[in-house]
Parts: C-alpha cells; structure tokens; sequence
C-alpha cells in the first residue's frame, strides 16, 4: 500500500536523529570488523607457524628425549648419541648437532635482555636452520671443543642489548657469565607464535658448562644427505640409539621428520586456531549484545513515538514496517562498513602478526550481526506496536 | 439529529483483585452532532480515562460505545486504527507532536495513513496550519515552537482528515492565557463550523466556551449543566 511513505518514516526516523543512529552504525561496525579481524589474526597466526616450519629443511630429523614407559628406565640423550649416528652404520646421515637450549638473561652495560632462547650446539647447527650470518661469523668446532665463551646473536637481541651499536666483539653478560658476541644473524622475522630472532647461540660444551650442566640433551638435529636419503637415515639412526639405550619396548626417545613436525605444529595451531574461534565467537557475542542494547534503547525511546502514530490512525502493519526498513537500513550499513573495516584493518600487521582474512568469517560476523540488529530492532517495535495507543504514549 | 457518540453503561478497570481501580462504574452519555461538550470533575474521576475510550485509544471494560452509530465493541485493532484516522481527531494535554520533525510533516501524519496523495496531503496539511494561524511556521520542528504553538500544531493534526469529533483531553492544560484563549478560539471557530467538540477541563471559564457541561464524579455523569 504506502510502502514508499512508510519507507521515507523510515530514512527520516534515521536522519531526524542522526546521533543515534550513528551510534547504531559502531555499534554494528565494531562487532563486525572485530570478529573478522580476530579471526584473520588467529588464521595469520597458524599459516605463518606452518610456513616457518616449512622453512626448516625436508632433509632434517629432530630427536628428542621421551619419558619411557613406567617400569622402564629412561636414558638421557648424550653428545655421545650425537657422535654416534655419524659412521659407517648411519650412510645416510650427514650430520648430527647435539642442542641443548636454556632460557637466560642477557646484559650490556644498563641494557638486560631476556633471550627468547638461548642454544648451545656445533656450528652445523646453522646449516641445518637454515641460519645465516648478516655480521661477524659464526663459531668454529675448535670453539666448541676449548669451549671458548663466544656467542651468536639474533636479530632481536642485536636491537635489544646493542641498539646503534656495533654488537661484534662486544663483551655480553648471560646469567652474569660474559660471553663476547661473534656474530649476528641475519633477520628471519617472526613466526606469528614466536620471535625467531630472540635467539642466541653458543658453543655446546660452553652452554653446558655456563648454563645447562651436562644432563640430557635437548634435542640432536639429524641432516641427512638428501630429501630422498630421510627414510634410510631415520632407520638407521634409530638401530644406532635402540642398540645404545638397549631400548625393546617403547623408546625412551622421539624421533620427527619435518613432515610429522609440520604434522604436529598443525594439531598445535589447530588448537590456537579452535581458541581464537572461541574468542571470535565471544566477541561475536559481546558485539550481539552491544547491537541489541543499543537497538532495544532505540526502540524503547520510540515506544511514544509509536503511541503517536498509533493514536493518528497507523495500523500496526505499517509501524512494522517502518520499524523494520530502519532496522534494515542500520544493520546492511553498520555490517557493511564493519566488512570494510576488517578487511582493510587485516592489511595491518597487528602484534607481529599478518592477519590472513578468512572469507567465511566475513560472511558469518556479517550475517550474524545484521541478524541481531534486524531482530532487535524490529522485534521490541512489533511488540510496541501490539499495545493499545494509549499505553504506549504513557511508556516511560 | 442523530447522536454521534452514544455511551452505556461504559465501564473501565484498571488492574484485577485488591489493587483493581474501577475508574468508569456504568456511564452514560449521548453526543448529538455538532455539540460542544465539556466535561469537569474532580482529579482522578474518570474523564481522561472516559476521553481515551471515546478516542479509540482504549477499550472499555464492559457497556457500549456507538461512535456515528457503529458500535465499537465489535472493531479489531485493524478497524479501531481506521476509526482513529477517520472520524477522530485527539488533542492530548501534552501536545504529543512526533519530536524532530516538522509541522508541517506532524499534520501530514494521518493523511499519509489515510492514503491521501502527497500533492493534496500537502495542500490538506497546509490549509490546516493556516487555519490554526501557523502558516508561517510550517518547518519549524516541536522544539523550535512554543507550547501554544506546538498545541496548534496539534490541533491542526486533529482537524486535518475533517473528523466526525474533536476530543481534547485539557488542552489548555499545559499554556498560558494568551495562547489558552487562542486554543480555545480554534474550538470554539471548529464548532461553529459544524465539528463536533468533547473537551476535559478545569476551569469554569474553559467550559464557558461549550453548550453543555457534563459533570463526572466517581466514573458516572453526575448532572448536566446546560
Ligand atoms: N493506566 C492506569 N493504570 C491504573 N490506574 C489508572 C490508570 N489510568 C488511570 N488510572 C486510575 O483511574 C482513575 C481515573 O483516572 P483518570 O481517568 O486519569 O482521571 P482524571 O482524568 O479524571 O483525573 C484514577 O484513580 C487513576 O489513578
Ligand atoms: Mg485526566
């Protein structure tokens, strides 16, 4: 019938007060772009923990200690394991780095610094990282063997302790030991979870020493000769350990590919993925609740207005209507500008991490909140319009 | 002359059990076109709640009300809404105009609902306003007018569908005697046009203006004064 009149009640009801339904529109806006924007980040997040990881080699196994079975005893991981899988038994291998790594706290003058990790091994250890020197050099075996107090730095611990310093050949306190930095290696930027370059490296036999003690290994890094060598080595690497840790049951230590390790890290970031659904939806919720608030407020305030109109002779199909078109009107422009504003907010890296937009989640913050804007903006005014016109021009 | 309002027996109960408040118990009274009405009596006898049923802005709870004959008792919300529109025009003490818009766009507001085409709606609204003496201030928003002038707004918004009564519920309440002396002039030019006029007051000087006054103490007429 009037469905034009009705519609101009409608973009006039927004325009005649512009305050409130600006307010409506952030409303709508906020709980939109958050929701997209938190699931971009937590998407950003895994994908850039799985491109580190596959950064690593595909010619790389990590052994790591396990704790056997009850009633079985467990032996630690030895440097000794670690000279033992290069050989004659072992073809496929190429190198085997013991590691062990420790949390510490680095000082220069004033500057303290606590290193994200802080890692003793061989210098194949960089090759096998894929670690590059940017200043300075890395380590030498005869470093490792006199267990001589050198050490190489991160990017991040370079710009920490050194800021607008020359870092090479400075002398560098860890856990009150001075150690003089060598190297500094090149910047690999963060892996979304992690700092990469919060690292330090040592000489393994220094760390011990200065830091660990000579408990079990952390890890020995296996590099085999090839992508193709890795199955072999992985065979032959756990005949060695099993002969040497005389193990018959379960192992009292792991082996992981690359593969599995990516495996792994996925399972890991699936759950850092399921917990930042969980906060998405939250947010989802606490944006839905900001959109209903604001829209029973709305309506509420209107409940007069609605009186008026009834009392001139408006049938309640046409206050619907009204109340609906404006409901409408705020959700599609609150939601579309909250699409908007995710989207481009997503080009940001926020806290280290580049957001990776996930479509469906667009689509879903978007539904949801104009879902619940169109509810609660139409629902209370279905509701007010139901009352005789009398009560709604007493409502307070 | 045939009534246009035609009220018995009317009742009205506010709540139910101990608190229950009967504010119309069995009243009786008739309207003959073209009346002038006003009605007095004491602060809590009846009268807005006896002026909101005539409007169609409340049901009663028990006894008749024939408005130009129909009896109302039988209207769904859809038909009292049509009544409302057509043959009612309702001034509230608290003028009640829709807040941020214009005049002229208040005046507007039934014929948009009667379906009355934008030109002539327009023209309808306008020549209401003149009426009122308002002309000049037809896009000037409530809080732009004063209380005299929003109270023409709103009567002009009573007026404009042409409706069979006017009911004002103490519309010179809320004004000062300037502008109450004008309001009461544009009932009184209303009525001698041939509009029927039910009024709620106070004031003696009100109620000089009508035919008739009719007295409500405790929900029934008490007695009419001519
Ligand atoms: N919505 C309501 N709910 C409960 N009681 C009401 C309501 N409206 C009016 N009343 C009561 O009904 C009686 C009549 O009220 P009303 O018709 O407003 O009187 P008047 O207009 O003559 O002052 C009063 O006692 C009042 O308290
Ligand atoms: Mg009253």
């Amino acid at each position: 019938m009037r469905i034009f009149e009705i519609a101009a009640f409608a973009v006039r009801g927004l325009t005649a007060n512009k305050m409130r339904s600006g307010l409506t529109t952030l409303g709508i806006l906020i709980g939109v772009a958050s929701v997209i924007l938190l699931i971009a980040v937590g998407n950003g997040a895994s994908s850039a923990v799985q491109q580190s990881i596959a950064g690593l080699g595909t010619n790389i196994l990590t052994i790591s200690p396990q704790r056997a079975q009850p009633g079985s005893t467990t032996k630690p991981l030895t440097t000794a394991d670690a000279a033992a899988l290069v050989g004659q038994d072992s073809p496929d291998v190429r190198y085997a780095s013991p590691v062990v790594s420790a949390q510490a706290t680095a000082g220069y003058g004033d500057t303290t610094h606590d290193i994200g990790q802080f890692i003793g091994s061989d210098p194949r250890y960089f090759d096998t990282t894929n670690s590059a020197v940017a200043q300075g050099n890395l380590f030498s075996d005869n470093d490792v063997q006199q267990a001589r107090k050198v050490v190489v730095i991160g990017a991040t611990v370079a710009t920490q302790l050194f800021p607008g310093l020359d870092p090479i050949g400075k002398s560098m306190l860890v856990n009150n030991i001075p150690f003089t930095v060598v190297g500094v290696l090149a910047a690999k930027g963060s892996s979304g979870l992690q700092d990469a370059d919060d690292l330090a490296v040592a000489p393994l036999t220094t760390t011990q020493n200065a830091l660990t003690g000579y408990g079990s290994l952390t890890q020995i890094v296996v590099q085999a000769r090839s992508a193709d060598a890795l199955p072999n080595a992985q065979a032959q690497v756990t005949t060695i350990l099993n002969g040497r840790h005389k193990i018959t049951g379960t192992a009292d230590y792991r082996i992981l590919s690359q593969d599995q390790l990516l495996t792994a890290r996925t399972a890991t970031t699936e759950t850092f993925t399921v917990l930042l659904a969980s906060v998405a939806a939250i947010s989802l919720l606490v944006g839905g609740i900001g959109i209903t608030n604001i829209m029973l407020v709305t309506v509420t305030e209107r409940i007069r207005e609605i009186g008026i109109r009834k009392a001139v002779g408006a049938p309640r199909s046409s206050i619907l209507g009204q109340f609906l078109i404006e409901a409408t009107l705020l959700s599609l422009f609150g939601g579309a500008l909250g699409v908007a504003a995710g989207v481009i907010g997503s080009r940001f890296t926020i806290a280290g991490i580049q957001p990776v937009l996930v479509p469906s989640s667009v689509l879903l913050a978007f539904a949801v909140s104009a879902l619940i804007g169109l509810f609660f903006g139409s629902y209370p005014a279905s509701r007010a319009a139901k009352l005789r016109p009398i009560e709604a021009l007493r409502h307070e | 002359m045939s009534p246009v309002i035609e009220v018995r027996d009317l009742r009205k109960t506010y709540g139910s059990g101990d608190t229950a408040v009967h504010a119309l118990r069995g009243l009786d009274l008739t309207v003959q076109k073209g009346e002038y009405i006003a009605i007095m009596g004491a602060s809590g006898s009846g009268k807005s709640t006896l002026l909101n049923i005539l409007g169609c802005l409340d049901v009663p709870s028990g006894g008749r009300y024939l408005l130009d004959g129909i009896d109302t008792g039988e209207f769904d919300e859809e038909q009292l809404s049509l009544l409302r529109n057509r043959k009612i025009g309702f001034v509230f003490q608290s003028f009640n105009l829709v807040p941020r818009t214009t005049a002229l766009a208040n005046v507007e507001l039934p014929l948009v609902y009667a379906g009355v085409r934008r030109a002539q709606r327009r023209e309808r609204a306008l020549a209401a306003l003149e009426l009122v003496g308002l002309q000049d201030r037809t896009h000037h928003r409530p809080n732009e007018l004063s209380g005299g002038q929003q109270q023409r707004v709103a009567i002009a918004r009573a007026l404009v569908t042409s409706p069979a009564i006017v009911l004002a519920d103490e519309p010179t309440g809320n004004l000062d005697t300037d502008s109450s002396r004008e309001v009461l002039g544009i009932l009184d030019r209303l009525n001698a046009g041939g509009r029927t006029v039910v009024l709620i007051t106070h004031e003696d000087e009100v109620a000089a203006h009508a035919m008739r006054t009719v007295r409500v103490v405790d929900g029934r007429v008490a007695g009419v004064l001519v």
